[in-house]
């Protein structure tokens, strides 16, 4: 019966392992040819990139020693907009720990310059902003991970090591909790 | 033996609560060829709707939808459409909001009553009151769609997922899956997409 288990542990272990998903080198490559060409919504003295999935995607999967925190998110999204003082406070204090946030809103393009740029001002977000404006969504959502819904908030959390897609909203202590089951 | 059998057993619950915090459960509920539940939920005109109230009917659209996600709302032209082109063949849209409108309160009972007669509903708009049966369909965001096909044991889940592939743009959609899981339910083909994934606003419970 031991024995049973522990083969268990082992072959999923392993097979989470095996999940950890490789670069998309075409997807990175293809993202540097366009570099010179991405949009960009300048609007009431900010600026911030627009991406589609091709263009976000190696965001997804930098190999550096740093853990990224992507967090999946919209104006709209009321447990969107509650939970990000948690990454707002994730991103200024574990800077020196490499520990990066990244959100990326989901907004609308008629809802940039009414509603996501007024709020990023009023909020004063420090967390570097990113648009993935990308319809196509069936074919990207299960790229980002195979078991996400779509619903969001959902949010990525990876380093070299490990990799999983939360897709709930978090409190800052689990958030916090999460964040050191990486380190 | 015995020791061994509960140090198993420990590590077995041990282990698989690791699992659960870890990993996020894969969606629960229904998966295609499963039988859905009828249910009974109370539509903006007062009455109570069941799907076995459709004596006639080949199949059903059940869509999780609501008044405030904006997706919902970019989709409430095309679900009104897909109800006027299919009820007529059988398959009508019975739309129902899961949302607790005390979380949400633009998603409540007397509000769902404006935005149908705005919009000019063609189709029931129910609310799930106790929040019972969006779990046991899986549903997880707003809109979700659920295409059933009525048989001799129940209502089988032949579709789940999104209406169509733009939700931006009604003119750039490239892939109709709604249409065309419903298109080949009716014509007894093999549906060619039965699984789809989309942006949407979670289910406030």
């Amino acid at each position: 019966m031991v024995r049973v288990v522990i083969c268990f542990l082992l072959a999923v272990t392993l097979g989470c392992k095996q999940k950890s998903q490789k670069i998309d080198e075409t997807a990175k490559l293809r993202s540097i040819a366009k570099k010179d060409t991405t949009r960009l919504l300048e609007s009431d003295g900010l600026t911030i990139e627009i991406f589609d999935f091709d263009e976000l995607e190696p965001q997804l999967y930098q190999e550096n020693d740093t853990t990224y925190i992507i967090n999946f998110w919209a104006t709209w999204c009321a447990p969107c907009v509650k939970e990000l003082p948690y990454f707002e406070k994730i991103n200024a204090e574990q800077k020196e720990e490499n520990v990066k946030v990244i959100l990326v809103s989901l907004d609308m393009p008629k809802m940039w310059k009414t509603q996501l740029i007024p709020f990023i001002k009023k909020k004063n977000i420090r967390s570097k902003v990113l648009i993935l404006d990308d319809p196509k969504q069936n074919t990207w959502i299960p790229k980002v991970d195979a078991n996400w819904s779509g619903g969001i908030p959902a949010t990525l959390i990876y380093n070299n090591d490990k990799r999983i897609l939360y897709e709930k909203s978090f409190e800052y202590d689990e958030l916090i909790r999460e964040l050191n089951t990486f380190k | 033996m015995k020791t061994k059998m509960n140090f198993a057993l420990v590590a077995l619950v041990v282990f698989s609560s690791v699992f659960s915090y870890n990993f996020m459960p894969l969606n629960e509920g229904y998966s295609i060829g499963d039988y859905a539940t009828d249910f009974k939920l109370k539509n903006i005109d007062g009455q109570m709707v069941s799907l076995s109230d459709y004596k006639n009917a080949k199949g059903f659209l059940i869509i999780f939808t609501c008044n405030s996600c904006p997706y919902a709302v970019a989709y409430e032209d095309r679900i009104i459409a897909i109800d006027k082109r299919y009820s007529r063949l059988g398959v009508p849209v019975i739309a129902i909001n899961p949302n607790n409108p005390e979380l949400q309160p633009k998603d409540s009972y007397d509000l769902m009553k404006v935005r149908a007669k705005e919009k000019g509903f063609t189709f029931p708009y129910l609310l799930d009151e106790k929040q019972e049966i969006y779990p046991q369909y899986g549903a997880t965001r707003t809109p979700h769609v659920f295409l059933l096909e009525k048989t001799d044991n129940g209502n089988r889940v032949k579709y789940i997922g999104t209406i169509d592939d733009n939700y931006a743009d009604e003119t750039g959609v490239e892939e109709k899956f709604v249409e065309n899981a419903v298109d080949a339910m009716l014509n007894g083909q093999p549906i060619q997409v039965e699984t789809t994934r989309a942006i949407g606003c979670s289910i406030k419970a």
